[in-house]
């Protein structure tokens, strides 16, 4: 697993168009020798399985380390995340500028609410 | 059998003690998570509104921030950090490359644009320490579920297996001990009834012989009887 996690030291992120473009400014954009960029852009026109499937296409990438995800992004593929469960890459949730950040939705802060809920 | 007992009773008290530390360490993680979560949707709200003054003052560079997005230069590694065996790992962010936006916003707003993109840097750490507290989150819990099936696995099934037998073992033992000393009863008894038969033939013998008394008495034939075992 040591090795595994050497190769992993780019960010992902799907987002809508300010979060990404903060992002990217801030420097994590990354294209690959085959052409694949590390970011989506989700605008009200993208289809839903083009978020899916780009999702799905991050968690098996083996040079990503973290997946940022715009929380309301995250919730129209909410069954997807919470299946999500390997520690790598790391999914996180984050808040987007027309979508205050909600903690009761977050599937980690729900696992932890789980644990000591109980 | 006692040996593997006492084996087993300790890698329990080990395997709990073990548990028992990855819980308090799971524990501050939780609450870093907790506290981190809150201050990443401060510090997102701020990017964005710097975000907003730029495109207030450059006009949308979303654009060409996209398509100029080419080398990451902002990366992270990973570094690891063993709790009780358990590796979790710290990411930590580091610049590679030069700057790619430098031409951004050359026309104007370009302190801006650069307030902005240090915004977004101090943002994206944040976000990262929240990953490695996330991932640790996760590996942790896994763990944790891990060593408790393990320590209640010892605690319920192979500690009383073990005791199981050690109690039939020694039940066997103790049967085995009665079965001796109920023998040896016996071959007592045994032994004293022979003596006992013996010793009145021997005084059937001797009232024998004083009746006998005018007879003589043939040495030779006595000494034919029987020993006389004691």
């Amino acid at each position: 697993m040591a090795i595994q996690q050497k190769d992993r030291n780019f960010l992902a992120v799907i987002g809508d168009e300010d979060s990404v473009t903060g992002l990217l400014l801030a420097g994590i954009g990354h294209v690959n020798s085959q052409q694949k960029k590390n970011f989506l852009v989700v605008d009200a026109k993208t289809p839903l399985s083009k978020i899916e499937e780009t999702f799905l296409e991050f968690t098996k990438r083996k040079d990503i380390a973290i997946i940022l995800i715009n929380q309301h992004l995250a919730d129209l593929i909410r069954p997807l995340v919470d299946d999500y469960d390997q520690a790598y890459p790391t999914v996180l949730e984050i808040p987007s500028k027309d979508h205050p950040y909600d903690p009761e939705k977050d599937s980690v802060l729900k696992r932890v609410q789980r644990i000591f809920g109980e | 059998m006692k040996a593997k007992l006492k084996g087993a009773q300790t890698g329990h008290s080990l395997l709990k003690r073990k548990s028992e530390a990855l819980t308090k360490r799971f524990r501050v993680i939780v609450q870093k998570i907790d506290e981190a979560k809150k201050k990443m949707g401060k510090i997102m709200q701020t990017a964005s509104f710097s975000l907003a003054e730029v495109n207030y003052i450059t006009g949308d560079i979303s654009y060409q921030v996209q398509e100029n997005a080419k080398n990451a230069q902002l990366r992270v590694r990973t570094k690891q950090e063993n709790v009780s065996g358990v590796m979790l790992p710290a990411f930590e962010n580091y610049m590679e490359g030069g700057n790619a936006f430098e031409l951004t916003g050359l026309g104007r707003g370009g302190q801006q644009v650069q307030k902005c993109k240090e915004t977004y840097i101090k943002a994206v750490e944040t976000l990262v320490e929240l990953a490695s507290l996330q991932t640790a989150f996760v590996i942790l819990d896994e763990v944790i579920k891990v060593t408790n099936r393990r320590v209640n696995a010892i605690e319920h099934v192979i500690i009383p297996k073990i005791e199981n037998t050690i109690k039939y073992i020694i039940s066997e033992l103790d049967e085995q001990d009665r079965e001796e000393f109920f023998r040896l009863k016996k071959v007592q008894a045994n032994k004293k009834k022979t003596q006992a038969a013996s010793d009145k033939e021997k005084a059937d013998l001797d009232v024998s012989d004083q009746d006998g008394i005018g007879k003589t008495v043939d040495i030779l034939r006595v000494a034919d009887d029987e020993d006389i075992i004691f």
